[in-house]
């Protein structure tokens, strides 16, 4: 509490303020994208709101309109119909270099004729900052991303990481409101992304600045977000941290795009026929107690994969997929009693 | 192996550059070493009179006395292919920007508009200016017509007419290759600028200027070397009052049958287009070594 705060309390009387609700600072209400003369509609009914120094994830399969919902927040795509407000400001009119919001590329869009610290200076010297206030800025995001000792190489002369993290730091230089990135660990290999995945939380919990990130890797989205929406045909499936998304997914959708889900018709499990269960396979288990057992099933297969064991069995005309802790010995085709702690079920009523 | 089958798949573009490049300029040097026939041709002895001959005058009995009226047509030559590539440059580039910025379908249509004059012959076309521009012409009448001028404009048989009819024939040779470099241009780069709050200005200054830079030097190649030795719109529009270099040589082979002088005035000219892309390639390597 500061002391206009206190103030301001004194002045009031002793009534107490209620805590807070995050501030949003992305509105996105009603919008609509519908292309080429109206056949291809990339986005109805989105509505979002985006929190000050949020980690927030857009994650969907290709094609959901992600980029294009992005590409909107940025000022490169007009909505059809709906709002857009930034930091209570209605941004509809305003050109990108209007917004303080800032892109970080797919294929990162580095000047190929500027060194790395004139790329990370371009939008400051825009922006019409003194040379003095932009080497200071220049060094400073040199060294969040550090790439110092690289400033004077150019972009064709970095690896694809390294690159990445030039479009991080000149996206990051102006200090922007928000920092939006389609994609940008796609084109790396897997273990530079686990790398990158740390880096990019890391930076956004340093900087404080509101990320938003579209990606289709749903391991990635869970990894990194505060919270994030699911996208389908460019509609919202649903929105909330990845615990709840993970939980409790709102759809078949969801739960089937989201990690791994055995779908249980209610019917097979004596419960009503109109739901369907989703069970995750690592919380599945085989029943040592025959009074424990919810569901029956012949194994079909066992394949070892190191530190799990994942089962198939097939249960009243579907499969189940299990996976077990450790190496098990079961064979196929012999018959086994399944069962799983009652908070693991989880309703889909669609 | 590999070396011998590109120098096979080479031999027929080396041979023809041989045979109608490199034949032909050898000859223009040995002529231009000799003396004039009378009767137009060369014979012997062996001579630097026209290279000489370019700057002095020489009266019978030998006396030079310095001469400069073949140095200023030189130099309005000059001055006219730069006009001519400044010009083109400012004209061609809006319009391969333009272009690039249309859809697919409208590129080619665009594109085989700016090539459409290709398929004219180059004198019809040239004449056609004059039947644009004399005092009879079309654009006179209409101004006459419309009745804001009483007398006919002096349009033709001076030196923007010659102006005119160099950037007007020479323009596309500007266009094609920047339009080249331009749609090569990731159009993401310009949304970064956008997005990094770059004006249109600055955009252009210091983003797409310096990535067509190699677009615009083959332009300036393009345009300049054959807008240096022209002589078809300077005769035509210009009246002959207007002689150029490249009119100059034309005569010294016809009218004045001064061979060995007309040779020497082109092997001149390559001289000069040769040391201009000289130059040019020695500013590219320059930046590509600073880059
Ligand atoms: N400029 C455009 N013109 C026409 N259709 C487009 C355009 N941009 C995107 N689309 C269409 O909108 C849909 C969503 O695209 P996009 O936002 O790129 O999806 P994502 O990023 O989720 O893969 C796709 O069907 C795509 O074909
Ligand atoms: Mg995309």
């Amino acid at each position: 509490m500061n002391v206009a705060d206190a103030v301001m309390l004194s002045v009031s009387g002793d009534r107490t303020l209620p805590e807070p609700a995050p501030k949003p600072l992305i509105e996105i209400s009603d919008v609509e994208k519908i292309f080429g003369g109206g056949e291809i509609r990339a986005l109805s009914d989105i509505n979002i709101a985006i929190n000050e120094c949020e980690f927030f994830t857009l994650l969907g399969p290709s094609g959901c309109g992600k980029t294009t919902l992005l590409r909107m927040i940025a000022g490169f795509e007009h909505p059809s119909s709906g709002n857009i407000m930034l930091a209570g400001k209605d941004v509809l009119s305003l050109p990108p270099r209007a917004r303080s919001v800032n892109m970080v590329f797919q294929n990162y869009a580095l000047f190929p004729h500027l060194s790395v610290a004139q790329n990370i200076a371009f939008g400051l010297e825009m922006l019409n900052w003194s040379k003095f206030e932009i080497s200071e800025r220049v060094a400073e995001v040199l060294a969040l991303v550090r790439l110092e000792s690289f400033r004077s190489r150019k972009p064709a002369q970095l690896s694809g990481g390294q690159q990445q993290r030039v479009a991080l730091a000149r996206a990051l230089a102006p200090r922007p409101q928000v920092l939006l990135l389609d994609e940008p660990l796609s084109a790396l290999d897997l273990k530079l992304r686990k790398e990158m995945q740390f880096e990019l939380k890391q930076l956004q919990r340093e900087t404080g600045v509101t990320f938003v990130l579209v990606t289709h890797d749903q391991e990635e989205a869970l990894a990194m977000s505060d919270r994030l929406v699911v996208m389908s045909a460019g509609r919202v499936q649903q929105l909330g941290t990845p615990q709840e998304i993970y939980g409790k997914p709102a759809n078949r959708f969801v739960a089937d795009f989201i990690g791994e889900a055995n779908l249980i018709p209610g019917g097979l499990l004596g419960r009503r026929r109109d739901v369907t269960l989703s069970i995750r396979p690592e919380r599945i288990e085989i029943a040592t107690v025959s009074s424990f057992v919810k569901l029956y099933g012949v194994l079909k297969a066992a394949t070892f994969l190191g530190a799990d064991t994942l089962m198939e069995i097939e249960a009243g005309g579907i499969v189940v997929r299990a996976r077990l802790r450790g190496a098990q010995m079961a064979a196929p085709g012999s018959e086994i009693g399944l069962c799983w702690p009652d908070d693991a079920e989880w309703e889909l009523r669609e | 192996m590999r070396l011998k089958t590109t120098l096979l798949l080479l031999l027929p573009a080396i041979g023809l550059i041989f045979l109608f490049m490199v034949i032909p300029m050898l000859i223009s040097l040995l002529y231009s070493f000799m003396t004039a026939n009378v009767y137009g041709g060369v014979t012997m002895p062996l001579t630097v009179d026209a290279y000489v001959q370019m700057l002095f005058d020489q009266d019978f009995s030998g006396n030079l006395t310095f001469m400069p009226d073949y140095l200023w047509i030189m130099l309005r030559s000059f001055y006219l292919a730069v006009a001519t590539t400044v010009l083109s440059l400012a004209l061609g580039f809006p319009v391969a920007w333009y272009i690039m910025c249309q859809s697919p379908a409208r590129r080619t249509l665009l594109l085989t508009l700016v090539t459409l004059p290709f398929w004219i012959n180059t004198l019809i076309r040239t004449y056609c200016w004059i039947l644009l521009l004399r005092d009879s012409g079309l654009v006179n009448g209409f101004l006459q017509y419309l009745g804001l001028i009483d007398h006919p404009l002096p349009l033709l048989y001076n030196q923007p007419a010659v102006l005119l009819g160099l950037v007007y024939t020479f323009l596309p040779f500007m266009v094609l290759p920047i339009y080249a470099t331009l749609e090569r241009l990731d159009p993401r780069l310009v949304e970064a600028a956008y997005d990094l709050y770059a004006s249109r200005w600055r955009l252009f200054r210091r983003v797409i200027w310096p990535l067509t830079k190699p677009g615009i030097a083959a332009g300036t190649v393009l345009v300049f070397a054959p807008a240096l030795g022209s002589f078809l719109q300077p005769d035509m529009l210009g009246g002959g009052k207007q002689l150029l270099i490249g009119s100059l040589i034309e005569m010294q082979f016809t009218s004045s049958r001064n061979w060995p002088f007309g040779s020497a005035l082109a092997i001149l000219v390559t001289a000069a287009v040769i040391l201009a892309l000289i130059l040019q390639s020695r500013r590219t390597k320059a930046m590509e070594a600073r880059a």
